[in-house]
């Protein structure tokens, strides 16, 4: 159609008056469907949405809230303003309680008198909306030019009047039928354009709308005929002054396309040219009434576009199905296979880039572009490799860059996800995986001539080992810059333990996958050196912070903090006993049972979606990606179970204990003579206020044998099977598959270790009896009992998990420790368990060096070693 | 005789500077459950800890000790503290049924110390904006991810619970601040409430309102962008419009210039002391957060400034010492045009 650029339109199909297909869906009940209605009439260009619920058999204020409710959780629908459409006033104003945006009332009217008029009015102010105002009053339906006008200057200067801004008013002077035989009718038209441009001469700031397929209503069942009139009248009423309409966003057939027969007879009928203009329309009417529209497939229409279109639609998308027929087809059409890359694939990828860098795509959608990416150029590389054996020629890319989950580390989906980010703009990525050497790392580096060595770990151990690979490119000579990422890893660290060892470059915190794009783009781009210079500075300043805010930190003696410790109240205290002491297996746990305990807030923090689980799948910015996420999440899961992927494996026990100081004593029987080992714990040194006690696990545990206490341990892996499967989906190169299975497997064995934990206090230690508490109980920790695991905050020093092994059984408990006591398959979590009731999580925090040398002592170790497992909880 | 010609005289003249965090100061009289408690809620069933708004009434001292410190430190106007003092988000504690007097108690602490400051400076007024906050509880999101048409409360029980806070204020404030909104359907109830107020006494209170952007995404927490949010919004006809809190000033800035563009109103701007560090605490300094600040006084973007989260005494007075002697905005001429939102703004130009 032609239209001036600011004529709007209002979609019409979301009205159960208007649509049997929109009104079936309410009746039934059928929202989801409802909401599609809506959907494509955005997509289809509708830029507001009238929605209109009014039938005898549907409760429309009832319908209207549901429907509303239901749309603001839609971004895509959503993000244009609403039409609430109804002859009811109290449908109207339901609606208005839903909506948060600025929406029109359609309509109200002069009909029932001045009085009501105005009420309505001030409503529709008190709720922030603008509203559309029929030619209608006190003795019905304007149907002349003069008669509409006339009403709707009266509406104007009483609303004005009384405060309402008249920008905020749009007059609907009543389309109606033409072309119905009745005489009278034939100049409804005419006089709607001439009410139109009347309103708009004298009505300041006034707008005018109106619904449109009333015009054609005498063509029902012949679309051609009707959406040529529906074209025609547009053409002359936007000339008029039509500022907008409600119409079928999607089937507005074009002014000018309109055949010439059919275009000249409509005129006349709208236009009232000549009497017989009704009659000599129906002559043709018939011609035209065959064409019926195929049925849009839209979600198919992309595979008619070219080649390149597709490509990129498929990248954007994430949509693999085609892909390598898509890329077979765009190679054989250029010159070398490498011009497909270079061509169609970096431009689409660099709109997923500009998509992901604008804030309009999220994490898990760029990762399954990338698959989409790999895939294609895995078609690609037997021809490549062809050409280069024949050529001779190399390959290029934006910059090379070396990563590692560091030695001891076991850690690698973040990692993961920063490689295929990466790659996704043009990086080569040497992904040397988990638990790799300095050396390796190192070698590696020098060998393939990389720009970028880029090092990831979560565990605390594995920030030393990073300062020694630091150290250690600083004594070969390295020369290039390094990047630091990983869940403990952080600016500050960085700046004062990291970037110290290593001044011949550049040493770079990536907080997060969506940022290291731009860092490695600036690390390589042509201003380098000044990215590298802001970035020393700004690491100068975060050490002299950190001196000025560790100078501050004032922490008590280690014998003060002890005599403020929290000394429960043990007089008559009955320990609960547990069902059997020493270690039981679990082999294959059925990980069915644990499904139900998974805290999803994680995964999605995993995948940059920050939000609690299940608000974020309503976000209104993430909450498409995070949908989709959750879906395919949801599927592998499915998998997962049935197919079996994992094993799970269970392990845990229970010993006699007594505390002794910051110690605790477990013993080989209940008579509580022998020792069977020494549990280590640490204290809190800050300065507490009034009435708050510095804490140690120790406390939590009885100091008599009396009272018959005992401590609990546990290691709990859902993991066993995970790694070949990990390399299958890389292999594959399906890294979105690789890295949603190892966050699955993580949640699994969180849950896992949830799920035991219930079992045990119900079960095993049997100390809890209360009703069962729904999931959002356990992750919101209100039950009874605490399991710290070693390495976390209440204990923070790693090593203690050595003893806690030991004590389970070692490699019977299929995992494994490597060398910095990261547990190996990675998907694991162990622990221990405190049953008092008094029991709480609590974080050591920094400690002094009276602790840390008292602590060395007791678990025999030299004190430079106690320093270095306790580096990052170091006060000195 | 109301203060507020005086502040509407002022404010043509300079930047007027709005005070800063009330919670960040509360904490720093580490106060304990039983100071939140009280003898007035000794024996309340719940945990109270946490309860800012209940120290109006159990701990006056402390709420008048951070107003005036924040009168001391150069602030014009500020907020009472009544942030959570509505029966719906008092009904996280049990306290509904006192959300009234908690909303009361607040508004007459402010007001004796804004006119005793008042006279003190007899050619500085000091006026009290009532408090209105974005409650616990949504009007545009489901809690519930099996059922998003679910909602916790309606639009009229939010209606309700403001308009029994606003009730409560009445006479103690000089103008309403609905302030964080981060669903614009909560504030559209609380300009509701408002409206339905003033009608009711035959007198109206300038409104102030203030949303959040929550990320870089520019967006609030139900989806709105800022011009799309100053649509749904400009029917209140506020005496300013603004935003507050989510953001430090250095990310919060193209956001302020954007509704600086728009509005035809005056501006405020009040931002967190920079983005919570690694402990979730606030460390901007105030030399940090007042540089971040001055390019918007001086690129004539705002009409009142203050802070958020994170922001001391020291922010304040850094804000009035720099600030508090500029130049204001100049509220732009804009024609009138049909302006309408989705999350998104849509507007119609000249007719």
């Amino acid at each position: 159609m032609q239209a001036s650029s600011s004529f709007i339109n209002i979609g019409e199909r979301t009205n159960v008056a208007g649509s049997a297909r929109f009104k079936r869906l309410i009746v039934d009940g059928d929202f989801e469907g409802a909401l599609s209605v809506a959907r494509q009439q955005v997509e289809n260009g509708a830029q507001i949405i009238d929605i209109n619920m009014d039938d005898g058999l549907i409760d429309g204020a009832q319908a209207m809230t549901t429907y509303l409710n239901l749309l603001a959780s839609e971004p895509d629908i959503a993000r244009v303003p609403i039409m609430i459409d109804s002859s009811k006033w109290a449908v109207i104003e339901a609606g208005l309680k839903c909506v948060q945006g600025k929406s029109v009332v359609n309509s109200i009217s002069l009909k029932e008198g001045e009085k009501p008029f105005l009420e309505q009015a001030e409503l529709v102010r008190r709720y922030g909306a603008a509203t559309v105002i029929m030619a209608f009053d006190e003795d019905g339906q304007a149907e002349t030019a003069d008669h509409k006008f006339e009403i709707c200057k009266r509406a104007y200067d009483l609303l004005t009047a009384n405060g309402f801004p008249p920008q905020d008013i749009i007059f609907d002077p009543n389309i109606f039928a033409v072309a119905t035989g009745i005489e009278e009718h034939n100049d409804y038209a005419v006089a709607f354009f001439e009410a139109t441009r009347r309103i708009k001469k004298h009505l300041p700031y006034a707008r005018v709308s109106g619904g449109l397929s009333n015009v054609s209503f005498s063509f029902r069942g012949n679309n051609p005929v009707r959406e040529a009139m529906h074209s025609v009248f547009l053409y002359h009423a936007i000339k008029a002054g039509l500022d907008m309409a409600i119409v079928n966003a999607g089937q507005l057939t074009i002014y000018d396309r309109i055949p010439d027969i059919l275009k000249q007879r409509v005129e006349d009928v709208i236009l009232n040219k000549r009497d017989d203009a009704t009659d000599r329309l129906l002559d043709v009417a018939q011609d035209y009434a065959g064409g019926k529209r195929a049925l849009k497939k839209t979600d198919l229409k992309w595979r008619k576009d070219s080649v390149r279109d597709r490509l990129a639609h498929a990248l954007v998308n994430g949509i693999t199905k085609y892909i390598v027929k898509d890329t077979e087809e765009a190679r054989q059409s250029v010159e070398r296979p490498l011009h497909v890359i270079e061509g169609p694939l970096m431009d689409g990828m660099n709109q997923v880039g500009d998509l992901f860098g604008a804030g309009k795509m999220f994490l898990p959608q760029v990762v399954k572009s990338a698959r989409v990416m790999k895939q294609a150029v895995a078609h690609l590389m037997p021809y490549m490799d062809a050409e280069k054996k024949l050529l001779g020629t190399e390959d290029v890319s934006n910059g090379r860059i070396v990563m590692a989950t560091v030695k001891g580390d076991v850690h690698d989906i973040g990692k993961n996800i920063v490689g295929v980010v990466l790659q996704c703009n043009g990086y080569e990525v040497i992904d040397l995986g988990v638990m790799v050497p300095c050396e390796k790392i190192l070698e590696t580096a020098k060998e393939v001539n990389a720009d970028i060595i880029g090092l990831s770990g979560l565990i605390t151990p594995s920030l030393d080992e990073m300062v020694y690979v630091a150290g250690e490119m600083q004594r070969q000579g390295l020369n290039l810059p390094l990047m630091i990422g990983g869940a403990t890893t952080s600016i500050t660290h960085t700046a004062v333990k990291i970037e110290p060892a290593y001044t011949d470059n550049s040493t770079i915190y990536v907080q997060d996958a969506s940022r290291a794009v731009g860092v490695v783009t600036h690390l390589l781009g042509d201003n380098a050196d000044v990215f590298k210079r802001e970035t020393k500075a700004k690491y100068e300043k975060s050490r002299a912070a950190h001196a000025r805010s560790q100078s501050g930190k004032k922490r008590l003696p280690i014998e003060a903090a002890r005599a403020n410790k929290c000394a429960l109240d043990w007089d008559g205290y009955q320990a609960p006993k547990p069902s059997f002491t020493g270690a039981k297996i679990f082999k294959n746990y059925d990980l069915n049972i644990v499904r139900p305990y998974i805290d999803w807030t994680p995964f999605f923090a995993t995948w940059e979606l920050k939000g609690r689980y299940p608000d974020i799948l309503e976000h209104a910015i993430y909450g498409k990606a995070a949908r989709d996420l959750y879906r395919d999440a949801q599927a592998m899961l499915d998998k997962i179970l049935a197919e079996k992927w994992v094993h799970a494996q269970v392990t845990l026990g229970f010993w006699p204990a007594i505390s002794d100081g910051d110690d605790i004593q477990l013993f080989t029987d209940e008579s509580r003579t022998d020792k069977l080992a020494t549990l280590h714990t640490l204290r809190q040194q800050m300065v507490k206020s009034e009435g708050r006690k510095n804490y140690a696990l120790s406390d939590f545990v009885a100091p008599d044998p009396i009272n018959q206490d005992y401590v609990g341990g546990f290691c709990v892996t859902a993991g066993l099977g995970e790694g070949s499967r990990v390399r299958d989906f890389k292999a594959a190169d399906d890294d979105y598959s690789a890295i949603l299975f190892q966050a699955l497997c993580d949640r699994l064995a969180e849950a896992l270790a949830e799920h035991m934990h219930e079992r045990v206090r119900r079960e095993f230690w049997g100390y809890e009896k209360s009703a069962r508490f729904g999931v959002k109980g356990l992750v919101a920790e209100d039950y009874i009992g605490i399991r710290p695991a070693p390495g976390y905050p209440a204990q923070p020093d790693h090593t203690e998990k050595a003893t806690l092994f030991k004590l389970l059984g070692g490699d019977a408990t299929g995992v494994k420790l490597t060398e910095s006591f990261a547990m190996h398959p990675a998907s694991s979590v162990s622990g221990l368990y405190f049953s008092h009731p008094d029991s709480l999580y609590f974080g050591v925090g920094k400690i002094e060096k009276d602790q840390v040398e008292d602590y060395a002592k007791r678990k025999g170790m030299a004190l430079s070693e106690a320093e270095r497992w306790l580096a990052p909880i170091l006060n000195y | 005789m109301s203060i507020w010609p005086k502040i509407e005289q002022a404010i043509k003249d300079r930047v007027l500077i709005l005070d800063g965090a009330m919670g960040t100061m509360l904490q720093a009289y580490k106060l304990g459950e039983e100071d939140f408690r009280g003898q007035e809620f000794a024996d309340w069933a719940t945990p109270l800890r946490g309860n800012n708004d209940l120290l109006n009434i159990t701990k006056p001292d402390a709420v008048r000790g951070v107003h005036a410190s924040f009168f001391a430190a150069g602030a014009d106007l500020i907020e009472t503290n009544t942030f959570n003092a509505t029966t719906i988000s008092q009904s996280d504690y049990g306290l509904s049924e006192h959300a009234g007097a908690i909303a009361k108690a607040g508004a007459k602490i402010a007001r004796a110390v804004a006119d005793e400051w008042t006279r003190k400076t007899p050619d500085k007024p000091r006026a009290v904006l009532g408090a209105l906050g974005p409650l616990s509880k949504t009007l545009s999101l489901s809690p519930k991810v099996e059922d998003p048409g679910f909602r916790e409360v309606n639009f009229d029980q939010v209606v309700t619970a403001y308009k029994i806070q606003i009730e409560a204020m009445w006479g103690y404030v000089d103008a309403l601040l609905i302030e964080t909104i981060f669903d614009t359907l909560n504030a559209k109830a609380a300009i509701f409430a408002a409206k339905e107020i003033f009608a009711a006494k035959g007198q109206d209170l300038p409104l102030i309102i203030s949303g959040t952007i929550t990320d870089k995404s520019g967006r609030t927490l139900s989806g709105q962008t800022v011009e799309a949010f100053w649509h749904s919004i400009a029917h209140a006809n506020p005496f300013a419009v603004g935003l507050n809190c989510a953001l430090g000033a250095e990310e919060m800035r193209p956001y302020v210039q954007a509704l600086a563009k728009i509005a035809d109103t005056y501006i405020l701007a009040y931002p967190n002391a920079g983005l919570p560090n690694a402990f979730g605490e606030y460390d901007e300094t105030p030399r940090h957060m007042c540089s971040h600040m001055m390019p918007w006084v001086e690129d004539g973007w705002v009409n009142i400034i203050g802070g958020c989260c994170g922001s001391t005494p020291a922010h304040i007075e850094k804000l009035a010492d720099k600030a508090g002697k500029c130049a204001p905005r100049k509220t732009p001429d804009i024609s009138p045009a049909l302006c309408l939102s989705g999350l998104e703004p849509f507007s119609l130009g000249a007719a």
